[in-house]
């Protein structure tokens, strides 16, 4: 009824696992620091535009400023200090965590015992994880090129020229709502689950319950086709191809009408041209792709969406 | 003959009492002025800022006027990264969550115990392992030194992607800094890899698995990989595919480590010194850090400007 503890801890505290028990507490800390300060921000915000007045005068930050004050410091000693310090504290942190815990070693390689579960590092736990919905070269080639692709667009298809170097929530939602559910959502929560809940044979064990290395998966997955009892081969590869064109149209729609939701994003929309907005989109409807194709091999047990003699989707 | 031998001898004994006895005038006269000397030039050695040494070092005079204070970083190729003056409110750690820097801190962190770990290491399969043994048991701190290089790589890459979130939520990335934000993301991958290559390295269960796991991913790799789409179509087998080119081999072995050595060491270093080059360079010729700026309201959104825009749009240090 409680479950195997021992378990949980013996995975917790693996060495190589610290920095995702870490992670489990920087990331949460310091997303909410960064949505504190934006609504701060958000505050001031709604204030100045509330009163033209005091936009006029006021110096436009959060923080407390005064006539006559200095509006610059001294990088010597007033930056440097700063730098010193964290790398002081940095050391010692690091020099603690060194002494007190020990870096893995496992016995020599031996490609003849393979280790079960095998994981990659920690931080490529998430394209693991996706393996479970994709095929390796969608979930180890592609969707890493795109992450990092769609990283480098950001910049230039965000039209938005307000929120520029400062926290805000209210003058960004739709792109900190993106990048959010991206990072958070599904590049930090895959690889928890990657952690604490994939065992042997990369099934699913929930926290506590024991690594059963006997266990049996009896996979009942189907292709899409076969649901719907599409036997000829080209007809099932037709019907795939339209699924997924279907699910760009539906996808792209629905990413259309989230750009419309408000009047703030309408105006930025109008502002974007043509490259950017298809850009946009097709970046989006393809991260949307994973959360999708989860739910469909989740809630429906299905395999493959589009089977072609080439490869599978 | 013998006289002038004699004569000579005589004359010899003469010079070397007079010189006794000139040293020993000298010497006499001298005390007290070499005590005073030495005096003086002790209580000098209390101020060292203002000896030859330190000036020739540091160039500049160490005092709290603006002038001195700017001078410091400014004549410092260390500091000169920085800006001599910075906006009062971009100190603020809940600001800049100093996330950057301790990634470059860490950087330097794993390339000095880096360093030393190759003192110790050899990319050999058999060898390697029996190294990291002798780290453990027989180098003195050879334990904590593979500690702090491995924790400071996991530290490293936390930093990097918290980083990237503050660079996010402040919308830092948004014109003149787009360019820069890109330059960013090839050195959170290159942090990615520089950890990765480095996991093979012990030639252990752990690295060896996981390096397998990973590098099967490129066997699928669309048109290059053996298993990928449309790849045997093109001729690819698994003896000349992408991951052929990983490992130098089909399997993760000998040429693998030695390749995965390389990378970690040498190419990956190499390629990250010069993108972080550019990457500071940068955020001093956009404008220096992004903030915290003063907020800009909806009502004051400007129509986008058509047509080129300077390439530099504020001189660095200015603001």
């Amino acid at each position: 009824m409680w479950g195997d503890w021992h378990q949980l801890w013996q995975i917790v505290s693996v060495p190589d696992n610290v920095p995702i028990v870490a992670l489990l507490f920087l990331v949460p800390f310091y997303t909410w620091y960064g949505f504190r300060e934006a609504f701060k921000h958000d505050r001031l915000i709604a204030q100045l535009e509330a009163d033209p007045a005091m936009a006029k005068t006021h110096h436009r930050k959060p923080y407390p400023f005064k006539t006559g004050w200095e509006r610059e410091l001294h990088v010597w000693p007033y930056l440097m200090r700063i730098e010193f310090l964290a790398a002081v504290i940095l050391t010692v942190l690091l020099m603690v965590w060194s002494i007190t815990l020990n870096a893995p070693l496992e016995e020599p390689a031996n490609p003849n015992l393979t280790m079960n579960p095998s994981k990659a590092p920690w931080y490529f736990l998430g394209l693991q994880e996706m393996l479970v919905y994709f095929d390796p070269w969608i979930a180890g080639v592609v969707m890493p090129t795109l992450i990092i692709v769609g990283l480098m667009a950001i910049p230039y298809v965000d039209a938005n020229p307000l929120g520029n170097g400062y926290y805000t929530y209210k003058q960004r939602k739709f792109s900190i709502w993106a990048f959010l559910i991206g990072f958070l959502a599904l590049w930090c929560v895959m690889i928890v689950i990657g952690t604490f809940i994939r065992g042997p044979g990369w099934m699913w064990f929930w926290p506590t319950q024991t690594w059963d290395h006997n266990r049996l998966d009896f996979a009942v997955n189907r292709n899409l086709h076969e649901i719907f009892g599409i036997e000829n081969r080209w007809l099932a590869m037709g019907f795939g191809a339209s699924v997924v064109g279907l699910f760009f149209i539906v996808a792209g729609y629905l990413m259309h009408r989230l750009c419309m939701v408000t009047e703030f994003s309408r105006k930025i929309y109008q502002r974007m041209t043509l490259l950017q907005i298809i850009t946009l989109h097709t970046l989006l409807i393809l991260m949307l792709s994973l959360p999708a194709k989860m739910a469909a091999r989740l809630l429906f047990r299905i395999k493959y969406v589009l089977v072609t003699p080439w490869f599978n989707i | 003959m013998p006289d002038e031998k004699e004569n000579g001898a005589g004359k010899r004994t003469g010079l070397l009492t007079t010189v006794k006895e000139t040293v020993k005038q000298d010497l006499a006269g001298l005390k007290p002025a070499l005590l005073e000397k030495g005096k003086e030039e002790l209580d000098a050695l209390k101020e060292p800022e203002k000896t030859q040494l330190f000036r020739s070092i540091f160039r500049v005079k160490r005092d709290e006027t603006p002038r001195s204070r700017a001078l410091s970083v400014l004549t410092n190729v260390f500091f000169h990264l920085h800006p001599a003056k910075i906006n009062r409110d971009a100190v603020r750690y809940s600001y800049t969550w100093g996330m950057g820097g301790m990634s470059f801190y860490l950087f330097l962190v794993l390339t000095i115990t880096g360093v030393l770990l190759m003192f110790y290491y050899h990319p050999t399969k058999g060898q390697a392992y029996r190294d990291i043994l002798y780290l453990h048991h027989d180098v003195p701190f050879g334990q904590l030194l593979r500690n702090m290089h491995r924790w400071g790589a996991h530290l490293m890459i936390i930093a990097v992607w918290l980083h990237m979130m503050r660079v996010f939520l402040t919308g830092s990335y948004k014109r003149p800094r787009e360019f820069n934000w890109c330059v960013g993301v090839i050195l959170m991958v290159l942090t990615m890899l520089l950890s990765f290559t480095g996991y093979l390295l012990p030639d252990d269960q752990l690295g060896f698995w996981a390096v397998t796991v990973g590098t099967n991913m490129a066997r699928a790799t669309p048109l290059l990989g053996h298993e990928g789409p449309f790849g045997p179509q093109l001729g690819m087998t698994a003896f000349n595919d992408v991951r052929f080119a990983l490992l130098g081999g089909s399997i993760v072995d000998a040429n693998a480590l030695l390749r995965a050595y390389i990378w970690h060491c040498i190419a990956i270093p190499l390629i990250a010194s010069v993108f972080m080059g550019v990457h500071f360079w940068r955020v001093r010729k956009d404008g220096g850090i992004s903030g915290p700026a003063p907020v800009m309201l909806e009502s004051e959104m400007k129509e986008e400007k058509k047509g080129p825009r300077p390439v530099i749009l504020r001189p660095s240090g200015t603001r």
